[in-house]
């Protein structure tokens, strides 16, 4: 067993071993859970050669601070993440997001702070070295499921990835940020539960993210929306991006880590293409949700995917 | 035969089979899950991700990259109803629980205007059939007690429920597998570890449609239990 590790010497607010997510557990209570934003964790594992369903580091607002220990890596961040590399000379280099950068014993990594954006990546070549649970790395710290017992990245913890450095060159990729607060989404099935009046405002108003907003679901505020059927419905099975409305008529985004059932009507359900832009809006910010129908959205995922995919191939090697 | 099917967002299809919640609906909700899961095992309808019963729903997920509602659909309106079978997959669960760890069996004496012991023994009687498993994981919601035992949930949720919880509101029962937040009347608990984070072939207990009977134990049993 390989023995390479960084050492944890600050955690990051919310810093986690995510990846696709772990699917075909949702009839057993077990939530999907997977990095909240899935086209930077896939550009992440891309610029350090690795396949696209490898585990990865996801920190929220401020990452972590690891050491190198032992060993030595090649790792990339994403998202809009300020970071600083610390060589072991203190030697100090400005990270960019979207590139990777080697890493020698001694070093240290510095992440920190998420610019404009909740959540970031960071992917080591080769992967980190943590247990699947049921085929999936992924962490739902609520139900202790996944590596490190369940839990958020802590104080002096150590952190093992699989392999030292391979790989001579170092990549990057032009990654074009969005900037839109337009959501798009689709009617939810309980949409006639609210009067035309809140059915109206629901598309016309602006809605504030608050602060209550984590990896399970995003509380907005806006002008209360008006229930004339019933403010709850008999339990079923919940979709990622579900807009639940309770009783205080304001809406909640269910997002990655979400309940498997619940009994709020949903007015709405946010397309998963438009899915990464929302969760990396930050509380404070002001969004706007458009109704569209069933055949844009599955177009939206194709120019979405085929996006994705076009970032990926267009990958160059750092003179 | 589910009534309807719709669409929830553009990675969900709703399989809707009426308003009604008993268990000869959740029979078939539970049937059609066994199938659709059984035909993703098998590699088939490849791109869905997951398959969620509740009381009077099965809503499928699926990865828009690999397939679409208009495939799901399809393949769920071929669906032959008649040649789905359920007892195979059905489990049998004798579940202990320690009366003596209730906490509000006192006051549903008062407001039911029963004596404790008769709850305790209607509880006891009852061949509960699970309805769905979820909220969080292995977490049962199961039928159907005596409509004597009928109860609101609690109009101030508790904050802090300990793991092993036996509760019921309704005609239903549940049990909390971790410590957590609950609205539901606590009458004992058990020493029964629901869902194991460490097993992974097998590490949720109770599946939907498994029938499960309680078995009264002493604290002293419990505590044996718990321990190991």
């Amino acid at each position: 067993m390989n023995n390479n590790f960084f050492e944890v010497l600050r955690p990051g607010i919310n810093t986690t071993y995510q990846d696709k997510g772990r699917f075909h557990m949702q009839h057993l209570g077990v939530a999907p859970s997977g990095c909240m934003d899935q086209k930077s964790y896939l550009i992440a594992n891309k610029i350090v050669s690795n396949q696209n369903q490898e585990g990865v580091l996801e920190f929220a607002y401020q990452g972590p601070l690891l050491k190198l220990t032992k060993g030595k890596t090649k790792f990339s961040i994403t998202g809009n993440v300020i970071f600083k590399i610390i060589k072991s000379n203190n030697e100090t280099i400005n990270g960019e997001c979207n590139r990777s950068y080697d890493l020698d014993e001694k070093d240290q990594l510095d992440i920190l702070a998420t610019k404009d954006s909740v959540y970031g990546y960071l992917a080591v070549e080769g992967g980190f070295a943590v247990t699947p649970f049921c085929n999936s790395i992924s962490t739902l710290s609520r139900a202790n499921i996944g590596p490190n017992n369940g839990k958020k990245i802590n104080l002096k913890d150590k952190v093992f990835f699989k392999k030292d450095r391979q790989q001579k060159n170092n990549f990057s990729i032009d990654v074009l940020s969005e900037k839109n607060n337009v959501i798009r989404v689709l009617k939810g099935p309980q949409f006639n539960y609210f009067s035309k009046t809140a059915q109206k405002e629901f598309f016309s108003q602006e809605y504030k993210i608050t602060n209550l907003t984590d990896r399970m679901g995003m509380r907005l505020e806006g002008k209360g929306l008006e229930n004339i059927v019933s403010t709850n419905i008999r339990s079923e099975g919940i979709t990622k991006g579900a807009i639940q409305v309770p009783e205080d008529g304001q809406p909640i985004v269910l997002l990655t880590d979400h309940p498997t059932i619940g009994g709020y009507p949903k007015i709405a359900n946010v397309i998963s293409s438009d899915y990464d832009l929302l969760v990396q809006k930050i509380p404070g910010t002001n969004i706007e949700f458009k109704c569209i129908e069933l055949k844009e959205a599955e177009e939206a995922f194709k120019i979405y995917y085929d996006k994705i995919s076009k970032d990926l191939n267009n990958i160059s090697i750092l003179k | 035969m589910f009534k309807k099917l719709s669409n929830i967002g553009d990675c969900g299809i709703v399989c809707d089979f009426g308003d009604e919640v008993n268990q000869k609906i959740n029979s078939n909700v539970i049937k059609l899950f066994h199938h659709v899961r059984k035909q993703v095992l098998k590699g088939n309808l490849k791109g869905i991700l997951n398959y969620t019963p509740s009381y009077n729903k099965l809503i499928i997920n699926f990865d828009l990259q690999k397939i679409n509602s208009s495939t799901i659909i399809d393949f769920l309106e071929s669906v032959d109803f008649s040649q789905l079978s359920f007892s195979q997959n059905k489990k049998k669960w004798e579940i202990p629980i320690c009366y003596d760890f209730a906490m509000d069996l006192k006051n549903i004496s008062k407001t039911l205007k029963i004596d404790e012991n008769e709850i305790i023994n209607i509880h006891l009687k009852t061949i509960f059939f699970i309805y769905m498993v979820g909220f969080i994981p292995g977490h049962p919601f199961m039928g159907d007690l005596d409509s004597k035992l009928f109860l609101n949930r609690l109009k101030t949720p508790r904050v802090k429920i300990p793991a092993g919880s036996v509760g019921i509101v309704e005609k239903f029962c549940n049990i909390y597998p971790y410590e957590s937040p609950g609205g539901w009347h606590i009458i004992g608990r058990t020493p029964t570890k629901l869902f194991n984070t460490k097993d992974n072939s097998n590490p949720c207990l109770l599946s939907p449609g498994d029938i499960v009977k309680f078995k009264s134990i002493s604290k002293k049993e419990f505590e044996n239990l718990n321990n190991e």
